[in-house]
């Protein structure tokens, strides 16, 4: 079986910080244990430059016998998915005091799921694909529970574990349903018999609930209903990762098998996934509208953005899933500065609301301007990186509308999407300069890590913003690979 | 770096500057904005100064071209032409007397107020100078976040919560409907490009079927139109102009509505003729909405503010008049309109937040009598009143004049109702408004109101002045206008106007006589 270490060292450096932690744990005082998370920031900004480093670069190549391939579609992810790791574990250091014990085991099994995500960018293969997404699901369903004294992260981690244990039967049972009539379940071994199967009802049967299976990682509908819930009730830092590595993740293996695998069945699916994508944008942009907790409202916020990088799943086109890569390239750092707020808000009050907010352009002028940058990247304004993304996945659908007049329709619904996003977004914008608030309540400093992590979320909305094309190049080069 | 370019970057690279000076150094920043801003105008009038000598591209002067994402089909890429020189040179003059508003708006955030209004100068002075579309819609959008939080933080009444959602929203309905609008177009040329230049020369070789310019034009026309207040999407502007702080105001109602026009104009005529064709009799309709409706609403305000923005909203549907009137003096003279209505509309704004923040109140049934305690700024007001009632002398005049020529061929009862409308009914509440105001005894609770001093009052002196300039001498901006008004014209392949004289096949039309416009405007 081939083995190429050079290129799946990632995977397997984080992992072994994982593990590293867990041991160092053994021996650090309870007084300097929050220190471990700097050995996690700092092993996963080490590995995120060294991707970027030529020498060090992941080499191109298939592993384990066909199971793992690196190519640019997977190194743009683990790129993603280490840059994300890397400010949630900053965030993390923050939100220790929260976590009164475990704070090592916290940090590894975040590093855990990473490794998931990582490997996830990688798989070739449906059980390589489904050992990866168990990974990942396992690891966030001890997070979403860690804070134990609290009944709301109990209740969330108890929704996250049932639900995902019905997402996981159906994915797994599509697995065995296509390996039964393909005879495979190497990626590559399925594309060459899938023109073959298109018609058959079992192979079918099979590939809906495997994307049945990726629908819940993304939290789209029909599958979203755990997003809110859980979003709400886990700490801010697990919040964060689930919400973007865990979609990333999602993403990239509806993207892979979709476009690589069976794209004749997909184009097939035309009116599907323009309706799933549609019913997304209409339930998470409504649901979102009346929230004042700031965790259930990006819940329900992350289920509108699941039907937005829907659209360009639907576009079926290399323009949609360059859009998709550009659009959660934009979304990972909006989101993870906001959470970076709501993790520094969270060390005062139980729960994040609207209220919290309230004064904090008073209270903390930096973390108010980072906010608004974020929020507005969200919703779409230039010069914000999310407009562009925003504007590539719009068009890629109205490409389509040339040969289907439902892609109108869908983009019809994505304008309502968008303008709802206005309302629920700019309310938090709202909330920080100009809401009735305590003038007496304290400043809110910040700390030097903390505010490191904020400013880099901030300024890489501004600045891809300006210079979108690197981010751009990167997602067209994978994209490039992935019709290869 | 062109000199276009140079007036975008200057207030963008002022907020970035100001940013970095430490909030307490107030009177720093707000010279720093000061300066900048009359820097910026004066760049602008070097600009319209050496329109004429700038060697020309693609139709174009000052262009300057960069790169941005060469895969999709855009650039960053400026250029003027007659149609924007003149909104150029108006946003950059309004940015100044916007900035000289705020002098008095103290609070402890100034800070954050002159980098928003900052940002929103170079978004409007960005928008109307890009010639690549993505660029015009990005900084249109630039200016919107300013403007929300400006009226949320600085605005005032106990509706501006509501009226920052408000603006906030219908502006993102209307500038999304009209993206969507411009990626078909972008579609559907085929010539996967922003680039006007670029997609002009392709619509030309090869129209986009009729059917499909319907549906663009249609997106065009809804989408800005709502960013204009067309009739019956207009409610957001009086409500919202009427909470905004007196700068953002200014801006906004002077500058950035012009966004949709100027886009109507520049994009749908050109390159979607037989959309705008079969729209133009909607529009035609809608816009007297706008002239009668707004105006019969203006009527009964009692506030001044809303006044204001109700009669600007009316205002606008002579512009939209001039667009639908498909000929070469409605279009010139819609351009000439924009311009003559966003100083207007800087002025009253201008004035009203003199007298919400020096007379304490803008409740017309309150005041009275003022002119005698103030006459400067009630001369202001009446010079405002005057040319928002189309009086001959200011710019407005000849404008209003133009279109209505311009109409008159093709649509005669629209110019019959549209005149009523402006003449009878602006007077009436433009009357009124003075009458209210400045007439009369003043009451108990006025006495002390003062007058503006000379360095307060220069703002609204130099927007008065140059409504005079151009109003009694409009060929200063008309011939700048005319070649691209013909451009865009002979491009949509219109035909001239039965007894409009032709020169050139499709272009020189004669325009209808106006004192000093004759001479360059007519055929050669």
């Amino acid at each position: 079986m081939n083995f190429s270490w050079s290129s799946l060292y990632l995977e397997f450096a984080t992992v072994g910080l994982g593990l590293a932690i867990l041991v160092a744990d053994l021996w650090t005082p309870v007084e300097h244990k929050r220190k471990l998370g700097f050995a996690a920031a700092g092993g996963l900004l080490l590995l995120l430059l060294a991707s970027f480093v030529p020498a060090w670069e992941p080499a191109p190549g298939a592993s384990f016998g066909g199971m793992i391939t690196m190519d640019p579609l997977a190194l743009f992810f683990k790129r993603l998915f280490l840059a994300a790791g890397f400010v949630v574990a900053l965030m993390t250091i923050e939100f220790a005091p929260q976590i009164k014990a475990g704070i090592a085991e916290y940090h590894t099994l975040q590093l855990m799921a990473l490794a998931g995500m990582l490997f996830a960018a990688s798989a070739t293969d449906l059980s390589m694909m489904f050992v990866c997404l168990e990974l990942i699901t396992v690891s966030f369903y001890v997070l979403t529970s860690f804070q134990r004294g609290k009944t709301a992260s109990l209740e969330a981690g108890v929704k996250y574990l049932i639900i995902g244990a019905l997402s996981s039967g159906f994915l797994v049972f599509g697995i065995a349903l296509v390996f039964g009539t393909s005879n495979s379940t190497r990626f590559q071994d399925i594309a060459l018999k899938a023109p073959a199967l298109i018609a058959n009802k079992l192979f079918l049967a099979g590939l809906i609930l495997v994307l049945g299976g990726f629908l819940f990682k993304i939290a789209a509908v029909p599958l979203h209903m755990w997003a809110p819930d859980v979003y709400q009730g886990a700490p801010a830092p697990t919040t964060a990762l689930l919400s973007v590595g865990s979609k990333a993740a999602g993403f990239v293996l509806l993207v892979r098998w979709t476009f690589s695998v069976v794209p004749d069945v997909a184009l097939k699916w035309e009116k599907l996934l323009l309706a799933i994508a549609g019913c997304t944008i209409l339930y998470g942009s409504l649901c979102a509208l009346p929230q004042r907790d700031l965790k259930r409202l990006l819940g329900y916020s992350s289920i509108a953005n699941a039907g937005f990088l829907l659209l360009g799943v639907a576009a079926m086109t290399p323009a949609g899933s360059t859009a998709i890569l550009f659009y959660l390239g934009t979304y990972a750092f909006a989101v993870l500065g906001i959470f970076t707020v709501i993790t520094l808000l969270s060390g005062q009050q139980t729960s994040v609301d609207f209220n919290s907010l309230a004064g904090l352009s008073k209270r903390s002028p930096y973390m108010a301007a980072c906010l608004t940058l974020c929020v507005v990247s969200l919703a779409g304004i230039p010069p914000l990186v999310g407009f562009t993304g925003k504007f590539l996945l719009i068009k890629s659908a109205l490409e389509q509308g040339v040969s289907f007049t439902s892609y109108y329709a869908l983009v019809g619904v994505a304008l309502f999407g968008v303008v709802a996003s206005f309302y629920y977004y700019f309310g938090l914008i709202r909330a920080a300069y100009w809401a009735p608030h305590n003038p007496s309540m304290p400043a809110l400093p910040v700390s030097t890590l903390a505010g490191f992590g904020l400013g880099a979320c901030a300024a890489a909305v501004v600045v891809l913003g300006i210079v979108p094309k690197p981010l751009l190049a990167a997602a067209e080069a994978a994209v490039k690979a992935l019709r290869n | 770096m062109s000199l276009l370019t140079l007036i975008i970057l200057l207030p963008l690279a002022t907020a970035g500057l100001i940013l970095a000076v430490p909030r307490n150094f107030r009177f720093g920043i707000r010279m720093l904005a000061l300066a900048s801003s009359a820097l910026t105008m004066l760049l602008s009038l070097l600009l319209a100064a050496r329109f004429d000598q700038a060697p020309e591209v693609d139709g174009f002067r000052f262009v300057q071209e960069w790169a941005w994402l060469p895969s999709l089909g855009i650039q960053f890429k400026l250029g003027v032409d007659g149609l924007n020189l003149g909104l150029i040179v108006m946003g950059a003059i309004v940015a100044f007397a916007a900035v000289c508003a705020a002098w008095e708006i103290r609070s402890e955030r100034d800070k954050e107020f002159y980098v928003l209004l900052q940002v929103m100068a170079a978004g409007v002075l960005g928008a109307f100078a890009s010639i690549d579309l993505f660029f015009f819609y990005f900084f249109h959008e630039l200016a919107l976040v300013p403007t929300f939080i400006m009226i949320g933080v600085w605005g005032s009444g106990p509706d501006k919560n509501y009226a920052a959602f408000k603006i906030t929203l219908y502006l993102t309905a209307g500038a999304l409907i009209a993206l969507v609008g411009l990626i078909l177009l972008y579609v559907q040329s085929g010539a996967k490009t922003f680039d006007w230049v670029a997609l002009a020369k392709a619509v030309q070789a090869k129209p986009i079927p009729s059917g499909e310019q319907s549906t663009i034009f249609g997106l065009l026309l809804f989408g800005f139109g709502i960013l204009v207040s067309l009739w019956p999407f207009h409610t957001w502007a009086p409500l919202g102009y009427g909470a905004a702080p007196t700068p953002a105001a200014m801006l906004h109602a002077g500058v950035l509505k012009k966004f949709g026009l100027y886009g109507l104009i520049r994009v749908g005529l050109p390159l979607l003729p037989e959309g705008a064709r079969e729209w133009m009799p909607v529009l035609a309709i809608l816009c007297l909405g706008n002239i009668l409706h707004c105006g019969w609403v203006a009527m009964r305000q009692k506030d001044l503010g809303q006044l204001i923005g109700h009669s600007s909203v009316a205002h606008v549907g002579f512009i939209f008049l001039g667009i639908a009137s498909l000929s070469i003096a409605g279009v010139a003279g819609a351009v000439m309109v924009m311009v003559a209505h966003g100083l207007l509309a800087a002025l009253s704004f201008s004035l009203h937040g003199y007298f919400r923040h020096h007379v304490g109140s803008t409740d017309m049934t309150q005041l009275g009598g003022l002119l005698a305690r103030m006459p400067l700024i009630g001369t202001l007001l009446i010079m405002a009143m005057m040319a928002g009632c189309g009086v001959p002398g200011f710019a407005n005049f000849a404008g209003e004049a133009l279109v209505l020529f311009g109409a008159w061929k093709t649509m005669p009862w629209f110019v019959v109702a549209a005149a009523w409308g402006a003449l009878i009914i602006g007077a009436v509440y433009m009357l009124r408004g003075i009458r209210s105001i400045l007439h009369g005894p003043v009451p108990a609770g006025f006495t002390s109101a003062s007058d503006a001093s000379l360095w307060r009052g220069f703002p609204m002196i130099l927007l008065v002045a140059c409504l005079l300039l151009l109003g009694c001498w409009p060929r200063l901006l008309l011939d700048r206008v005319r070649p691209g008004v013909e451009r865009a014209v002979r491009i949509a392949g219109f035909q001239p106007q039965p007894g409009e004289s032709r020169g050139r096949p499709g272009i020189g039309v004669r325009l209808p006589s106006l004192p000093g416009t004759e001479p360059r405007l007519a055929a050669q």
